[in-house]
Formats: structure tokens, C-alpha cells, sequence
């Protein structure tokens, strides 16, 4: 567990030394893993290479996954965007196509860094890279954001499992979604306040939310929901640097999900016994993988 | 006890998809396993439980359990081509599926076969974290963290002790230690935790001990 038991503590922490969080998470990283907090940005720079070649790699691929349900939705994003169809910048598709492109490498079997679970591997990543490039930002900066978002994550982790099974996907996605919020604002020049208030944001809007995977695969709807959930991290960054402010504060929201996902039904919690896992179209994708894949053994 | 979350589990690990549990944790049960067996199998059986034995064909957890057994670690771009490169060193691979719910949600059994034969059982607990809980029908609780010394024994009285000394002698700390046996007087088993690396002059100074007759020593996996 974490030094710092919640959010107020740690911002508490930085507040008293004049430190951004990025700064006293680096510094505790470094004490409990015996290495030099230089070592540990090192560390974090390696997974960002991983995160961009992820990128690189599902950007060129329209291989599907082994059940056929997902892997070329990427491509088709990209085929409108060759074409300069779109609603929106070219930040905002950059976000889209590196969300996809990430979770699409993920279920063909490529490489991936969990962040902070495989099925959420898409979020903080496409949010953080995407903006970097637009902004043109030095890797340190992107070091420090993606310090921020694993301090998130480690915090609601105190006290919550970050696991669709214990917790369902507001536990998976949900807090990928809060990282990337909070590590949008730190790379964009903001406050800790802000930061934490972006990520409180994020974090009442998945409240809730079920883990109800197709067959019980990280696909149907995990590949899409990233992309979703990257783009309300980037609303939730844009609320707190106008000044907007989470009426709860953040420490009491992650209570709240904690009583959330105590009080979900199992039938939610990756167990694909309910929600979209069990619609007729659900059941009908399972029997048929099912009928297919137990003729291969 | 709950292990420290440090942010690279939270960033991280860097992992082949699509699922920790499923298909990283499956890596990682299959690497100990294949550690612990000390050999490349000539014939090497896994019988899948539950979740990974309903959802394990759409995970890769098949081509992870291989990959692993075969000496891949959880961010090997060719686990995926697991089967083609068993083929190539003639391992000859197979899967079976069972319910039982007095199984974890995600466990394995390997039965292992090369120069001998082994039984090795783990589960996939979450978060890519895995536990070895049973080699030959004696209970372990490997999961990787430290650097772990496995031995198997003909039960006799002062062998933990004859063990601990020779540990203490070399300056290493125990973290945690556990035993099984079969019956008294028979064989047992012993697991222990280290804080460093198992030089090798202990494991040479084990083989003297005659009661002993597997020892392994298993590093911390990399994370």
C-alpha cells in the first residue's frame, strides 16, 4: 500500500513541501523500491516506449482477434480520416485512432502495458501521447503525466481493487479514465488542485459501471469503451482548468465506488452472466465460439 | 498480505494481451512451472479449470501456459506463435477442460514428462499475479515475488533446521517458509522465501544432503 493512505494526504504532502504530485510520488516510488527517483523516471520511460510502439504497431494491423468480434474498427477511423472527414481536430482523432489502436494490439496478442489493467490498456495512453504531440511535448513532460496517472491509480487502489472481477469496470476503465484526466492536466500545466479535481470528475461519471464482457472476452464492449472513456478524460481535464468543480470531493467518491462495487451483483463482474454478455446477440456470439473452439481441442 | 502497489503496477507491467489474468498470469503459471520442472518437457499436458477453461481459448491462455512452460516471459511477442515453435522443439502439447468448483476461478494443472514426471498446479489470482500451489501432490505457495528455494525430501527430524543454518551460515534472510509431507517418515517438502539471490555454493552444499533429492531455485520474476 501506498505511504499516502488517500488522496487529501497526499496533497497535503506536496501542498507543505511546494511540490507537484508527480514530484512526492517519484520520491516515495524510489524509497520503497530502493532505486533513485532518476531510476524511476527511467523505468516510466521504458513503459512509455511500450505505450508508443503499441501505438505504432495497432495503427498499421487490421488483424481481428480469435473470436473475429474486433480488430479493424482502427482502420475505418483511419480511412475516414485519410480523407479529412471528421467533427472534430486532428487531436481528438489522434485520441480515437490511439485508443483503438492500443486495445486492437492488445486482443491480436502484441504488446501492451497495462495501465492499469490489460483491458484498459488504451485510456491514458491514447489521452497522453496524443496531446503530447499536439503540444509537441519533451518526453519528461509525458514522464510526469503518466507519474501522475499511476499515483491515481495507486490511491484509488488503496482502498479498491482495480479488477472488473472484485469491482466491475468502473474499477478497470473507470479509473483509467480518472489517470488519464489527471495526468492530461498535469502535462497541460496544471495545479495539483486541478489535477485531482479532474480526476473526481472522471470518476463520478463511471460510477457504476459493469464489467459484462461478450464470452467473456476483453472485446465486446472493453475495445470501444476505451475510446469513449479517453475522450470524457479530456472533457473531465478541459471542466477543471475552466474552474469547475467536483461538488464531491475525490477521496469520497472512491468510497462511494468501493460501496458500489461491494454491492454489485457477481453477474457484473467479468463472470459474462450478465448485462451485454447475456443479450440474445451475447449468447449467440458465445454459443457459436464456443461450438467452434471446443472442435479445434 | 496485501503487496505494495508500487506505480508500475499501476503503469504497467508491459504484458502480451489480451488479459492479465487470462493471458499473462497463464505466462507466468507456465514459466514457474517450467522452472521448477528444470527442463524443456518431451510431453507436457494442461488441464484447464473453470474461466480459464471456458474463456481461455479467446484469451491465448493455451499459447500462454505453452509459451511459459517453454521459457517465455509474460512480454515475448512470440507467445502467440506458441504452438509452432513447440512443434519445432518437439514437445508434444495437449489441453483438457474441467469444472470444478472447488477450484480456483482461473487454476491449471500441468503434468509435466521428460527425463522424469511432474505434477504442478497453479491459479491465476488477478492482475497478472499468479500462485504455484501444488508440485507432486504437496502443497506450495509460489507466486514469484522472491527468489524462492524449492526442495523435496525424504522426511527425518532436524532437516529444517540443517536447511535454516546453512542459510543463516550463508548470511540469507528467510521471508517465508513453508512445509508439506506426505506422511511421517516419508517424503516432504520445503519452500523458502529469500530476500537476495541463492548463490550457487548452497545449492552445492544441498546436493550433499542425501535426504534431499529435487532442489530448485527459482528467481524473482521480473515485473
Amino acid at each position: 500500500m501506498m505511504k499516502y493512505k488517500d488522496f487529501q494526504e497526499i496533497f497535503e504532502e506536496a501542498s507543505s513541501k511546494n511540490k507537484k504530485i508527480y514530484e512526492i510520488s517519484e520520491q516515495h516510488e524510489a524509497e520503497i523500491t530502493e532505486i533513485s527517483v532518476q531510476e524511476v523516471r527511467e523505468k516510466v520511460k521504458i513503459n512509455l516506449k511500450a505505450m508508443k510502439d503499441a501505438i505504432k504497431q495497432g495503427l498499421k494491423s487490421k488483424e481481428k482477434s480469435m473470436s473475429g468480434m474486433c480488430g479493424d474498427d482502427c482502420a475505418k477511423l483511419l480511412e475516414r480520416y485519410k480523407y479529412g472527414e471528421s467533427l472534430f481536430s486532428e487531436t481528438y482523432q489522434k485520441i480515437l485512432t490511439y485508443a483503438f489502436a492500443t486495445m486492437e494490439q492488445n486482443l491480436r496478442m502484441g504488446k501492451i502495458v497495462a495501465c492499469p489493467t490489460a483491458g484498459s490498456c488504451g485510456i491514458v495512453p491514447a489521452v497522453i501521447i496524443a496531446m503530447a504531440e499536439s503540444r509537441d511535448a519533451d518526453d519528461e513532460f509525458l514522464v510526469n503525466a503518466l507519474i501522475t496517472a499511476g499515483t491515481i491509480g495507486q490511491l484509488v487502489s488503496n482502498k479498491l481493487a482495480l479488477a472488473g472481477a472484485v469491482a466491475g469496470c468502473q474499477s478497470e476503465c473507470g479509473v483509467a479514465c480518472a489517470m488519464a484526466a489527471g495526468g492530461l492536466v498535469e502535462m497541460c500545466g496544471g495545479t495539483n488542485e486541478q489535477i485531482l479535481n479532474a480526476a473526481a470528475l472522471a470518476l463520478k461519471n463511471i460510477m457504476g459501471l459493469v464489467c459484462d464482457p461478450v464470452a467473456g472476452l476483453v472485446e465486446v464492449p472493453c475495445v470501444k469503451r476505451n475510446a469513449f472513456l479517453a475522450i470524457q478524460a479530456v472533457t473531465a481535464a478541459e471542466l477543471s482548468f475552466a474552474g469547475i468543480k467536483s461538488v464531491i470531493p475525490i477521496d469520497e467518491i472512491v468510497d462511494a465506488m468501493k460501496q458500489v462495487g461491494e454491492l454489485m451483483s457477481p453477474k457484473f463482474k467479468e463472470s459474462a452472466e450478465g448485462g451485454l454478455a447475456t443479450t440474445k446477440t451475447g449468447l449467440e456470439i458465445t454459443e457459436k465460439l464456443t461450438n467452434e473452439w471446443s472442435l479445434e481441442n | 498480505m496485501e503487496k505494495t502497489k508500487t506505480l508500475f503496477d499501476i503503469i504497467g507491467p508491459v504484458i502480451i494481451g489480451p488479459s492479465s489474468s487470462h493471458t499473462a498470469g497463464a505466462v507466468r503459471i507456465g514459466y514457474l512451472a517450467g522452472k521448477i520442472f528444470g527442463e524443456i518437457p518431451k510431453k507436457v499436458r494442461f488441464k484447464l479449470y473453470n474461466s480459464f477453461a471456458t474463456t481461455g481459448k479467446g484469451h491465448g491462455t493455451d499459447k500462454g501456459l505453452l509459451a511459459g512452460v517453454l521459457g517465455m516471459d509474460v512480454d515475448n511477442e512470440s507467445i502467440k506463435k506458441a504452438f509452432n515453435y513447440a512443434k519445432k522443439l518437439n514437445v508434444d502439447y495437449s489441453f483438457e477442460h474441467a469444472q470444478d468448483n472447488n477450484r480456483h476461478p482461473n487454476s491449471v494443472d500441468i503434468f509435466l514428462e521428460g527425463s522424469y514426471k511432474m505434477e504442478i498446479s497453479g491459479n491465476s489470482v488477478g492482475a497478472g499475479e499468479v500462485c504455484i500451489t501444488n508440485i507432486d501432490g504437496y502443497r506450495f505457495n509460489i507466486n514469484g515475488d522472491y527468489n524462492t528455494l524449492i526442495l523435496l525430501y525424504k522426511d527425518k527430524p532436524g532437516m529444517v533446521y540443517r536447511v535454516s543454518a546453512l542459510l543463516q551460515s550463508k548470511n540469507l534472510n528467510i521471508a517465508t517458509m513453508h512445509c508439506d509431507r506426505s506422511a511421517k517418515g516419508e517424503e516432504a517438502s520445503m519452500g523458502i522465501c529469500l530476500d537476495s539471490m541463492l548463490p550457487d555454493s548452497v545449492i552445492e552444499e544441498l546436493e550433499k544432503i542425501d535426504e534431499v533429492y529435487l532442489i530448485r531455485s527459482i528467481e524473482v520474476l521480473k515485473k
